[in-house]
Protein backbone atom coordinates (compact mmCIF):
# COMPACT_ATOMS: atom_id res chain seq x y z
CA UNK A 1 0.00 0.00 0.00
CA UNK A 2 1.15 3.26 -0.74
CA UNK A 3 1.62 6.30 1.81
CA UNK A 4 -1.44 7.47 0.67
CA UNK A 5 -3.79 4.43 0.67
CA UNK A 6 -2.72 4.24 4.29
CA UNK A 7 -3.40 8.07 5.15
CA UNK A 8 -7.16 7.08 3.86
CA UNK A 9 -7.45 4.00 5.77
CA UNK A 10 -6.22 5.90 8.87
CA UNK A 11 -9.30 8.26 8.48
CA UNK A 12 -11.61 5.22 9.05
CA UNK A 13 -10.25 4.57 12.20
CA UNK A 14 -10.76 8.59 13.03
CA UNK A 15 -14.44 8.02 12.22
CA UNK A 16 -14.45 5.03 14.17
CA UNK A 17 -13.23 6.99 17.39
CA UNK A 18 -15.40 9.83 16.67
CA UNK A 19 -18.67 7.52 16.80
CA UNK A 20 -17.11 6.36 20.42
CA UNK A 21 -16.67 9.87 21.69
CA UNK A 22 -20.22 10.23 20.96
CA UNK A 23 -21.41 6.90 22.56
CA UNK A 24 -18.99 7.48 25.48
CA UNK A 25 -20.90 10.39 26.61
CA UNK A 26 -24.81 9.30 25.54
CA UNK A 27 -23.45 6.59 28.14
CA UNK A 28 -22.27 8.67 30.35
CA UNK A 29 -25.82 10.03 31.07
CA UNK A 30 -26.91 7.33 33.86
CA UNK A 31 -24.93 5.99 36.68
CA UNK A 32 -25.73 2.10 35.13
CA UNK A 33 -23.86 2.78 31.73
CA UNK A 34 -20.80 4.99 32.88
CA UNK A 35 -18.22 2.78 32.97
CA UNK A 36 -19.67 1.50 29.68
CA UNK A 37 -19.09 4.91 28.49
CA UNK A 38 -15.54 5.11 29.59
CA UNK A 39 -14.24 1.98 27.79
CA UNK A 40 -16.04 3.21 24.30
CA UNK A 41 -13.59 6.62 25.31
CA UNK A 42 -10.73 4.64 25.76
CA UNK A 43 -11.28 2.35 22.77
CA UNK A 44 -11.35 5.47 21.02
CA UNK A 45 -8.51 6.57 21.98
CA UNK A 46 -6.52 3.73 21.80
CA UNK A 47 -7.67 3.37 18.52
CA UNK A 48 -7.04 6.74 17.08
CA UNK A 49 -3.44 6.96 19.04
CA UNK A 50 -2.40 3.46 17.14
CA UNK A 51 -3.59 4.60 13.73
CA UNK A 52 -1.97 7.76 13.88
CA UNK A 53 1.51 5.85 15.01
CA UNK A 54 1.21 4.20 11.55
CA UNK A 55 0.60 7.71 9.80
CA UNK A 56 3.42 7.23 6.88
CA UNK A 57 4.31 11.30 8.17
CA UNK A 58 5.59 10.10 11.09
CA UNK A 59 9.05 8.54 10.97
CA UNK A 60 11.13 9.46 14.13
CA UNK A 61 9.46 7.21 17.26
CA UNK A 62 12.57 7.99 19.31
CA UNK A 63 10.64 11.59 20.87
CA UNK A 64 7.55 10.05 20.44
CA UNK A 65 7.96 6.82 22.72
CA UNK A 66 10.07 9.17 25.45
CA UNK A 67 7.52 11.72 25.65
CA UNK A 68 4.27 9.20 26.11
CA UNK A 69 6.61 7.60 28.68
CA UNK A 70 6.61 10.74 30.45
CA UNK A 71 2.82 11.74 30.08
CA UNK A 72 2.10 8.05 31.44
CA UNK A 73 4.57 9.02 34.64
CA UNK A 74 2.76 11.99 34.78
CA UNK A 75 -1.15 10.75 34.09
CA UNK A 76 -1.08 7.24 36.44
CA UNK A 77 -0.09 9.31 39.80
CA UNK A 78 -2.70 11.88 38.67
CA UNK A 79 -4.74 9.16 37.90
CA UNK A 80 -4.85 8.03 41.42
CA UNK A 81 -4.93 11.20 43.39
CA UNK A 82 -7.93 10.68 46.51
CA UNK A 83 -11.26 11.76 45.37
CA UNK A 84 -11.05 14.96 47.99
CA UNK A 85 -8.26 16.16 45.23
CA UNK A 86 -10.43 16.14 42.36
CA UNK A 87 -10.99 19.89 41.92
CA UNK A 88 -7.41 20.98 41.51
CA UNK A 89 -6.66 17.92 39.82
CA UNK A 90 -9.32 18.72 37.50
CA UNK A 91 -7.99 22.49 37.07
CA UNK A 92 -4.33 21.09 36.45
CA UNK A 93 -5.56 19.01 33.57
CA UNK A 94 -7.31 21.47 31.90
CA UNK A 95 -4.04 23.17 32.42
CA UNK A 96 -2.24 20.33 30.47
CA UNK A 97 -4.86 20.44 27.90
CA UNK A 98 -4.51 24.13 27.21
CA UNK A 99 -0.61 23.66 27.28
CA UNK A 100 -0.72 21.16 24.30
CA UNK A 101 -3.03 22.45 22.11
CA UNK A 102 -0.84 25.79 22.20
CA UNK A 103 2.39 24.01 21.85
CA UNK A 104 1.05 22.25 19.04
CA UNK A 105 -0.23 25.89 17.40
CA UNK A 106 3.13 27.33 18.16
CA UNK A 107 5.08 24.64 16.71
CA UNK A 108 2.77 24.99 13.61
CA UNK A 109 3.16 28.69 12.86
CA UNK A 110 7.53 27.77 13.10
CA UNK A 111 6.67 24.61 10.50
CA UNK A 112 4.61 26.83 8.26
CA UNK A 113 6.24 29.70 8.35
CA UNK A 114 6.92 30.68 4.81
CA UNK A 115 3.97 29.36 3.21
CA UNK A 116 1.27 31.08 6.02
CA UNK A 117 -1.65 32.50 4.56
CA UNK A 118 -3.09 35.57 6.41
CA UNK A 119 -6.05 33.09 7.26
CA UNK A 120 -4.44 30.46 8.63
CA UNK A 121 -2.60 33.01 10.61
CA UNK A 122 -5.79 33.67 12.13
CA UNK A 123 -6.92 30.70 12.94
CA UNK A 124 -3.10 30.11 14.76
CA UNK A 125 -3.38 33.00 16.34
CA UNK A 126 -6.41 32.78 17.90
CA UNK A 127 -5.67 29.14 19.04
CA UNK A 128 -3.14 29.98 20.74
CA UNK A 129 -3.96 32.84 21.95
CA UNK A 130 -6.94 30.89 23.86
CA UNK A 131 -4.75 27.94 24.67
CA UNK A 132 -2.36 30.14 26.30
CA UNK A 133 -4.46 32.07 28.32
CA UNK A 134 -6.39 28.85 29.65
CA UNK A 135 -3.01 27.31 30.38
CA UNK A 136 -1.96 29.89 32.62
CA UNK A 137 -5.56 30.78 34.43
CA UNK A 138 -5.95 26.83 34.41
CA UNK A 139 -2.43 26.94 36.88
CA UNK A 140 -3.84 29.90 39.17
CA UNK A 141 -7.25 28.14 39.71
CA UNK A 142 -5.40 24.49 40.64
CA UNK A 143 -3.10 26.67 42.97
CA UNK A 144 -5.95 28.25 44.68
CA UNK A 145 -8.39 24.56 44.58
CA UNK A 146 -4.42 23.13 46.21
CA UNK A 147 -4.53 26.50 48.63
CA UNK A 148 -1.02 26.92 47.30
CA UNK A 149 -2.60 30.27 46.59
CA UNK A 150 -5.27 32.11 48.57
CA UNK A 151 -8.71 31.37 47.85
CA UNK A 152 -10.17 35.00 48.59
CA UNK A 153 -10.39 36.99 45.84
CA UNK A 154 -7.62 39.45 45.27
CA UNK A 155 -8.66 42.76 43.56
CA UNK A 156 -6.86 45.85 43.03
CA UNK A 157 -8.35 49.10 42.08
CA UNK A 158 -8.56 49.68 38.08
CA UNK A 159 -8.22 45.81 38.30
CA UNK A 160 -10.64 45.33 35.38
CA UNK A 161 -9.38 47.96 33.13
CA UNK A 162 -5.44 46.53 33.36
CA UNK A 163 -6.92 43.12 32.47
CA UNK A 164 -8.52 44.13 29.66
CA UNK A 165 -6.07 46.11 28.10
CA UNK A 166 -3.59 43.12 27.99
CA UNK A 167 -6.40 41.01 26.73
CA UNK A 168 -6.53 43.59 24.35
CA UNK A 169 -3.11 43.71 23.81
CA UNK A 170 -3.01 40.60 22.86
CA UNK A 171 -5.50 40.72 20.21
CA UNK A 172 -3.85 43.63 18.45
CA UNK A 173 -0.94 41.27 18.05
CA UNK A 174 -2.60 39.01 16.70
CA UNK A 175 -3.93 41.25 14.16
CA UNK A 176 -0.49 42.69 13.63
CA UNK A 177 0.37 38.95 13.08
CA UNK A 178 -2.30 38.44 10.04
CA UNK A 179 -0.52 41.39 8.35
CA UNK A 180 3.33 40.37 9.23
CA UNK A 181 2.74 36.84 9.85
CA UNK A 182 7.09 36.51 8.87
CA UNK A 183 7.59 38.60 11.98
CA UNK A 184 8.03 35.81 14.89
CA UNK A 185 8.66 38.71 17.08
CA UNK A 186 5.42 39.59 17.22
CA UNK A 187 3.92 36.39 17.48
CA UNK A 188 6.74 35.59 20.81
CA UNK A 189 5.12 38.73 22.37
CA UNK A 190 1.23 37.33 21.99
CA UNK A 191 2.07 34.62 23.52
CA UNK A 192 3.85 36.11 26.23
CA UNK A 193 0.80 39.09 26.88
CA UNK A 194 -1.89 35.70 26.39
CA UNK A 195 -0.20 33.91 29.46
CA UNK A 196 -0.24 37.04 31.19
CA UNK A 197 -4.04 37.76 30.55
CA UNK A 198 -4.93 34.08 32.20
CA UNK A 199 -3.38 34.79 35.27
CA UNK A 200 -4.91 37.79 35.27
CA UNK A 201 -8.21 36.52 34.72
CA UNK A 202 -8.58 34.29 37.82
CA UNK A 203 -6.53 35.50 40.11
CA UNK A 204 -9.52 37.90 41.22
CA UNK A 205 -11.53 35.12 41.70
CA UNK A 206 -12.63 33.33 44.46
CA UNK A 207 -13.10 30.07 46.31
CA UNK A 208 -16.58 29.85 45.76
CA UNK A 209 -17.08 30.95 42.38
CA UNK A 210 -14.46 28.00 41.29
CA UNK A 211 -17.66 25.81 40.03
CA UNK A 212 -18.09 28.44 37.42
CA UNK A 213 -14.52 29.17 36.20
CA UNK A 214 -13.39 25.46 36.16
CA UNK A 215 -16.48 24.78 33.96
CA UNK A 216 -15.39 27.95 31.86
CA UNK A 217 -11.90 26.81 31.82
CA UNK A 218 -13.00 23.52 30.44
CA UNK A 219 -14.91 25.09 28.03
CA UNK A 220 -11.60 26.98 26.57
CA UNK A 221 -9.90 24.37 26.55
CA UNK A 222 -12.67 22.31 24.51
CA UNK A 223 -12.62 25.33 22.31
CA UNK A 224 -8.85 25.46 21.66
CA UNK A 225 -8.62 21.74 20.74
CA UNK A 226 -11.48 22.64 17.65
CA UNK A 227 -9.74 25.42 16.74
CA UNK A 228 -6.75 23.45 16.27
CA UNK A 229 -8.66 21.28 14.36
CA UNK A 230 -9.42 24.09 12.02
CA UNK A 231 -5.50 24.93 11.93
CA UNK A 232 -4.57 21.42 10.97
CA UNK A 233 -7.56 20.51 8.90
CA UNK A 234 -8.36 17.40 11.51
CA UNK A 235 -12.24 17.03 11.74
CA UNK A 236 -11.17 14.56 14.93
CA UNK A 237 -9.81 16.98 16.64
CA UNK A 238 -12.96 19.64 15.66
CA UNK A 239 -15.61 16.87 16.66
CA UNK A 240 -13.65 15.88 19.89
CA UNK A 241 -13.19 19.77 20.74
CA UNK A 242 -16.63 21.15 20.46
CA UNK A 243 -17.91 18.18 22.60
CA UNK A 244 -15.18 19.12 25.38
CA UNK A 245 -15.81 22.60 24.67
CA UNK A 246 -19.85 22.60 24.38
CA UNK A 247 -19.49 20.29 28.11
CA UNK A 248 -18.02 23.14 29.81
CA UNK A 249 -20.25 25.43 28.55
CA UNK A 250 -23.30 23.80 29.53
CA UNK A 251 -21.73 23.09 32.67
CA UNK A 252 -21.17 26.90 33.16
CA UNK A 253 -24.33 27.91 32.26
CA UNK A 254 -25.93 25.37 35.25
CA UNK A 255 -23.67 27.04 37.31
CA UNK A 256 -24.37 30.39 36.71
CA UNK A 257 -28.22 30.00 37.20
CA UNK A 258 -27.67 27.86 40.07
CA UNK A 259 -25.60 31.04 41.71
CA UNK A 260 -28.38 33.58 39.48
CA UNK A 261 -25.44 35.36 37.77
CA UNK A 262 -23.77 36.42 34.53
CA UNK A 263 -20.44 35.25 33.06
CA UNK A 264 -19.60 38.87 33.44
CA UNK A 265 -19.91 38.91 36.98
CA UNK A 266 -18.53 36.07 37.64
CA UNK A 267 -15.59 36.45 35.48
CA UNK A 268 -15.09 40.40 36.97
CA UNK A 269 -17.33 41.07 39.73
CA UNK A 270 -14.83 39.74 42.60
CA UNK A 271 -17.44 38.24 44.45
CA UNK A 272 -17.64 39.13 48.00
CA UNK A 273 -15.92 42.19 48.04
CA UNK A 274 -18.67 44.27 46.73
CA UNK A 275 -20.68 43.29 50.13
CA UNK A 276 -18.42 43.73 52.63
CA UNK A 277 -20.36 46.27 54.27
CA UNK A 278 -23.84 44.47 54.67
CA UNK A 279 -22.45 42.28 57.11
CA UNK A 280 -24.43 43.17 60.41
CA UNK A 281 -22.44 43.30 63.25
CA UNK A 282 -25.46 43.65 65.93
CA UNK A 283 -26.01 40.51 67.73
CA UNK A 284 -29.13 38.58 67.25
CA UNK A 285 -30.18 35.81 69.27
CA UNK A 286 -29.80 31.89 68.49
CA UNK A 287 -30.14 28.59 70.15
CA UNK A 288 -27.75 26.43 70.37
CA UNK A 289 -28.09 22.78 71.32
CA UNK A 290 -25.83 19.92 72.38
CA UNK A 291 -25.16 16.66 70.35
CA UNK A 292 -27.40 14.94 72.85
CA UNK A 293 -30.25 17.67 72.24
CA UNK A 294 -29.82 17.01 68.82
CA UNK A 295 -29.67 13.03 68.94
CA UNK A 296 -32.81 13.30 70.39
CA UNK A 297 -34.83 15.54 68.06
CA UNK A 298 -33.34 13.19 65.47
CA UNK A 299 -34.75 9.80 66.80
CA UNK A 300 -37.85 11.50 66.98
CA UNK A 301 -38.04 12.38 63.25
CA UNK A 302 -39.16 10.35 60.36
CA UNK A 303 -37.69 12.64 57.72
CA UNK A 304 -34.43 13.77 57.64
CA UNK A 305 -32.35 15.46 54.35
CA UNK A 306 -29.16 16.16 54.90
CA UNK A 307 -27.40 19.68 53.36
CA UNK A 308 -24.27 19.30 52.29
CA UNK A 309 -21.68 22.28 51.70
CA UNK A 310 -17.55 22.78 50.60
CA UNK A 311 -17.50 22.55 54.67
CA UNK A 312 -17.83 19.28 54.74
CA UNK A 313 -15.37 18.26 52.04
CA UNK A 314 -12.84 20.58 54.04
CA UNK A 315 -13.90 18.70 57.30
CA UNK A 316 -13.28 15.39 55.31
CA UNK A 317 -17.11 14.74 57.07
CA UNK A 318 -18.61 12.48 54.24
CA UNK A 319 -17.65 9.33 55.88
CA UNK A 320 -19.22 10.16 59.08
CA UNK A 321 -22.12 11.55 57.50
CA UNK A 322 -23.04 7.85 55.83
CA UNK A 323 -22.62 6.16 59.15
CA UNK A 324 -25.30 8.78 60.38
CA UNK A 325 -27.27 7.67 57.46
CA UNK A 326 -26.48 4.11 58.19
CA UNK A 327 -27.68 4.71 62.02
CA UNK A 328 -30.72 6.78 61.07
CA UNK A 329 -32.08 4.76 58.02
CA UNK A 330 -31.67 1.47 60.39
CA UNK A 331 -34.20 3.21 62.93
CA UNK A 332 -36.86 3.78 60.15
CA UNK A 333 -36.31 7.50 59.64
CA UNK A 334 -36.23 8.55 55.78
CA UNK A 335 -32.56 10.17 55.18
CA UNK A 336 -31.96 11.72 51.79
CA UNK A 337 -29.08 14.21 50.67
CA UNK A 338 -30.02 17.73 48.99
CA UNK A 339 -27.34 18.67 46.44
CA UNK A 340 -27.20 21.79 45.30
CA UNK A 341 -25.31 22.70 41.91
CA UNK A 342 -22.95 24.95 43.27
CA UNK A 343 -22.12 23.03 46.79
CA UNK A 344 -18.62 22.33 46.42
CA UNK A 345 -15.69 23.60 44.58
CA UNK A 346 -16.93 21.70 41.11
CA UNK A 347 -20.24 20.71 39.16
CA UNK A 348 -21.05 17.13 41.66
CA UNK A 349 -18.22 17.84 43.81
CA UNK A 350 -20.52 16.58 46.69
CA UNK A 351 -22.21 13.40 44.76
CA UNK A 352 -18.84 12.28 44.24
CA UNK A 353 -17.58 12.79 47.50
CA UNK A 354 -20.04 10.96 49.15
CA UNK A 355 -20.62 8.51 46.41
CA UNK A 356 -16.92 7.57 47.28
CA UNK A 357 -18.39 7.64 50.67
CA UNK A 358 -20.79 4.85 49.43
CA UNK A 359 -24.29 6.66 50.32
CA UNK A 360 -26.22 5.25 47.24
CA UNK A 361 -27.16 7.45 44.66
CA UNK A 362 -30.67 7.89 44.55
CA UNK A 363 -30.76 9.17 47.96
CA UNK A 364 -28.61 12.27 46.42
CA UNK A 365 -31.27 14.24 45.35
CA UNK A 366 -31.32 17.64 42.90
CA UNK A 367 -32.32 21.08 44.34
CA UNK A 368 -35.60 21.22 42.14
CA UNK A 369 -36.56 17.74 43.05
CA UNK A 370 -35.83 18.05 46.95
CA UNK A 371 -37.46 21.65 47.60
CA UNK A 372 -40.99 20.41 47.69
CA UNK A 373 -39.81 18.14 50.11
CA UNK A 374 -38.98 20.05 52.72
CA UNK A 375 -42.16 21.08 54.14
CA UNK A 376 -42.56 17.64 54.87
CA UNK A 377 -39.01 17.37 56.50
CA UNK A 378 -38.38 17.09 59.92
CA UNK A 379 -34.96 18.11 60.43
CA UNK A 380 -32.38 19.29 57.69
CA UNK A 381 -29.08 19.12 58.81
CA UNK A 382 -26.89 21.65 57.29
CA UNK A 383 -23.38 20.84 57.45
CA UNK A 384 -21.06 22.82 56.21
CA UNK A 385 -23.30 24.58 53.48
CA UNK A 386 -24.18 28.36 53.58
CA UNK A 387 -25.24 30.98 51.17
CA UNK A 388 -26.94 28.11 49.28
CA UNK A 389 -29.39 27.79 52.03
CA UNK A 390 -29.64 31.30 53.07
CA UNK A 391 -33.36 32.66 53.06
CA UNK A 392 -32.17 36.14 52.01
CA UNK A 393 -31.52 35.40 48.38
CA UNK A 394 -35.26 34.52 48.05
CA UNK A 395 -36.67 37.26 50.58
CA UNK A 396 -34.51 40.40 51.38
CA UNK A 397 -34.46 42.73 47.99
CA UNK A 398 -31.10 44.30 47.59
CA UNK A 399 -28.96 41.11 49.11
CA UNK A 400 -25.97 40.61 47.34
CA UNK A 401 -27.44 37.06 46.73
CA UNK A 402 -31.14 38.01 45.63
CA UNK A 403 -32.44 35.75 43.44
CA UNK A 404 -30.13 32.88 44.11
CA UNK A 405 -32.57 29.77 43.91
CA UNK A 406 -31.79 28.28 47.48
CA UNK A 407 -32.60 24.78 49.11
CA UNK A 408 -35.89 25.16 51.23
CA UNK A 409 -33.84 24.00 54.59
CA UNK A 410 -35.73 26.94 56.17
CA UNK A 411 -39.38 25.09 55.25
CA UNK A 412 -38.72 22.00 57.14
CA UNK A 413 -40.00 21.68 61.30
CA UNK A 414 -36.56 21.82 62.19
CA UNK A 415 -33.63 23.39 60.84
CA UNK A 416 -30.32 21.80 62.42
CA UNK A 417 -26.66 23.72 61.72
CA UNK A 418 -23.54 22.44 62.30
CA UNK A 419 -21.16 25.25 62.04
CA UNK A 420 -17.41 25.98 63.93
CA UNK A 421 -18.66 29.63 64.59
CA UNK A 422 -20.77 32.56 63.86
CA UNK A 423 -18.47 33.96 60.91
CA UNK A 424 -20.66 34.46 57.86
CA UNK A 425 -19.46 32.71 54.57
CA UNK A 426 -17.92 32.54 51.54
CA UNK A 427 -20.23 35.96 50.39
CA UNK A 428 -19.73 37.22 53.55
CA UNK A 429 -23.87 37.50 54.25
CA UNK A 430 -25.12 36.90 57.42
CA UNK A 431 -27.84 33.93 57.19
CA UNK A 432 -31.30 35.00 58.36
CA UNK A 433 -31.62 30.80 58.81
CA UNK A 434 -29.43 30.70 62.05
CA UNK A 435 -32.15 33.55 63.67
CA UNK A 436 -35.31 31.59 63.02
CA UNK A 437 -36.70 30.06 66.19
CA UNK A 438 -36.79 26.46 65.06
CA UNK A 439 -32.84 26.19 64.16
CA UNK A 440 -30.37 24.74 66.10
CA UNK A 441 -26.65 25.80 65.94
CA UNK A 442 -24.80 22.81 66.64
CA UNK A 443 -21.13 24.07 67.17
CA UNK A 444 -17.93 22.63 66.55
CA UNK A 445 -15.69 21.02 63.76
CA UNK A 446 -18.48 18.99 60.79
CA UNK A 447 -16.84 15.35 61.11
CA UNK A 448 -16.27 15.51 64.93
CA UNK A 449 -19.60 16.39 65.50
CA UNK A 450 -21.46 14.74 63.66
CA UNK A 451 -19.31 11.37 65.17
CA UNK A 452 -20.77 12.76 68.72
CA UNK A 453 -24.64 12.38 67.19
CA UNK A 454 -23.63 8.74 66.12
CA UNK A 455 -22.58 7.78 69.63
CA UNK A 456 -25.42 9.56 71.16
CA UNK A 457 -28.04 7.91 68.77
CA UNK A 458 -26.35 4.61 69.58
CA UNK A 459 -27.11 5.71 73.20
CA UNK A 460 -30.60 6.37 72.94
CA UNK A 461 -30.80 2.82 71.14
CA UNK A 462 -29.25 0.66 73.94
CA UNK A 463 -31.33 2.29 76.63
CA UNK A 464 -34.73 1.53 75.07
CA UNK B 1 -12.43 31.97 2.37
CA UNK B 2 -9.91 28.58 2.12
CA UNK B 3 -12.93 25.34 1.34
CA UNK B 4 -11.32 23.25 4.10
CA UNK B 5 -12.47 25.98 6.60
CA UNK B 6 -16.47 26.16 5.41
CA UNK B 7 -16.46 21.80 5.65
CA UNK B 8 -14.76 22.35 8.90
CA UNK B 9 -16.88 24.92 9.84
CA UNK B 10 -19.66 22.37 9.19
CA UNK B 11 -18.39 19.90 11.22
CA UNK B 12 -17.86 22.08 14.25
CA UNK B 13 -21.20 23.29 14.27
CA UNK B 14 -22.84 19.94 14.21
CA UNK B 15 -20.38 18.24 16.86
CA UNK B 16 -21.40 21.86 18.71
CA UNK B 17 -24.99 20.44 18.46
CA UNK B 18 -24.65 16.75 19.32
CA UNK B 19 -22.36 18.19 22.65
CA UNK B 20 -25.36 20.07 23.55
CA UNK B 21 -28.23 17.28 23.25
CA UNK B 22 -25.95 14.87 25.26
CA UNK B 23 -24.43 16.43 27.93
CA UNK B 24 -28.19 18.03 28.70
CA UNK B 25 -29.05 14.71 29.55
CA UNK B 26 -25.80 13.83 31.46
CA UNK B 27 -27.47 13.61 35.15
CA UNK B 28 -26.07 16.16 37.22
CA UNK B 29 -24.83 13.36 39.93
CA UNK B 30 -22.41 12.64 37.48
CA UNK B 31 -21.18 15.97 36.38
CA UNK B 32 -17.75 15.48 38.03
CA UNK B 33 -16.58 12.63 35.95
CA UNK B 34 -18.24 14.44 33.12
CA UNK B 35 -15.75 17.29 33.44
CA UNK B 36 -12.69 14.67 33.46
CA UNK B 37 -14.15 12.18 30.89
CA UNK B 38 -14.74 14.87 28.22
CA UNK B 39 -10.31 16.23 29.76
CA UNK B 40 -9.77 12.86 28.25
CA UNK B 41 -11.22 12.73 25.32
CA UNK B 42 -10.10 15.95 24.31
CA UNK B 43 -6.69 14.59 25.16
CA UNK B 44 -7.02 13.06 21.39
CA UNK B 45 -4.71 16.07 20.50
CA UNK B 46 -1.99 14.10 21.53
CA UNK B 47 -2.41 12.75 17.89
CA UNK B 48 -1.22 15.62 16.27
CA UNK B 49 1.18 16.50 18.51
CA UNK B 50 2.41 12.66 17.35
CA UNK B 51 2.64 14.22 13.87
CA UNK B 52 4.45 17.16 14.51
CA UNK B 53 7.22 15.07 16.78
CA UNK B 54 7.74 12.15 14.72
CA UNK B 55 7.75 14.27 10.91
CA UNK B 56 11.00 15.76 10.44
CA UNK B 57 11.08 18.88 11.75
CA UNK B 58 13.34 21.76 13.65
CA UNK B 59 14.87 20.84 17.02
CA UNK B 60 12.38 24.02 18.50
CA UNK B 61 9.17 22.00 16.53
CA UNK B 62 10.12 18.37 17.89
CA UNK B 63 10.83 19.82 21.80
CA UNK B 64 7.08 22.02 21.54
CA UNK B 65 5.62 18.32 19.81
CA UNK B 66 7.12 15.91 23.06
CA UNK B 67 6.03 18.40 25.42
CA UNK B 68 2.22 18.80 23.94
CA UNK B 69 2.76 14.57 23.97
CA UNK B 70 3.40 14.60 27.46
CA UNK B 71 0.74 17.08 28.40
CA UNK B 72 -1.65 15.14 26.77
CA UNK B 73 -0.93 11.78 27.43
CA UNK B 74 -0.75 12.48 30.63
CA UNK B 75 -4.39 13.84 30.59
CA UNK B 76 -5.44 10.91 28.43
CA UNK B 77 -4.16 8.30 30.82
CA UNK B 78 -5.08 10.16 34.22
CA UNK B 79 -8.56 11.28 33.03
CA UNK B 80 -9.79 7.72 31.55
CA UNK B 81 -8.22 6.19 35.14
CA UNK B 82 -9.83 8.63 37.74
CA UNK B 83 -13.04 8.78 35.49
CA UNK B 84 -13.98 4.84 36.10
CA UNK B 85 -12.75 5.15 39.62
CA UNK B 86 -14.92 7.64 40.15
CA UNK B 87 -18.24 6.32 38.04
CA UNK B 88 -16.96 2.99 39.92
CA UNK B 89 -18.32 4.42 43.34
CA UNK B 90 -21.92 5.51 42.08
CA UNK B 91 -24.20 2.87 43.62
CA UNK B 92 -27.64 2.69 43.74
CA UNK B 93 -29.72 1.61 47.19
CA UNK B 94 -30.31 -1.98 46.06
CA UNK B 95 -26.53 -2.70 45.85
CA UNK B 96 -24.54 -4.44 48.86
CA UNK B 97 -21.88 -2.81 50.55
CA UNK B 98 -18.69 -4.59 51.37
Amino acid sequence: MNAVAIEQYLHFAYIAAIVLFILALKWLSSPVSARRGVLAGEIAAALAVLATLNNPEVVAYKWILIALMIGAGIGIPLGMVKITAVPQRTALSHAFGALSAAMIGIAEYYEGLDHLTRFGMGEIALEVIIGSLTFTGSLIAAGKLQEILPQRPIVYKGQNIVSLSVLAAALVLAIALVIHPQHTALFVAMVIVALVFGVLLVTPIGGADMPTVISLLNSYAGFSAALLGFVLNSKMLIVAGALDGSSGFILSVIMCRAMNRSFTNVLFGAFGTVQTTAVKTEARPIRSASAEEAAQILDAARKVVIIPGYGMAVAQAQHKLRELYDVLSKRGVEVSFAIHPVAGRMPGHMNVLLAEADVPYDRLIEMDEINPEFPRTDVALVIGANDVVNPAARFTKGSPISGMPILNAYEARTVMVIKRSMSPGFAGIDNDLYYLDKTLMLFGDAKAFVGSLIKELNAVAAGV
Amino acid sequence: MPADFISNLYVFILAGFVGFELIKRVSPLLHTPLMSLTNALDAIVVVAAIIITGRHGTPLTTTLGAIAIAASFSNMVGGFFITDRMVRMFKSGGAKRP
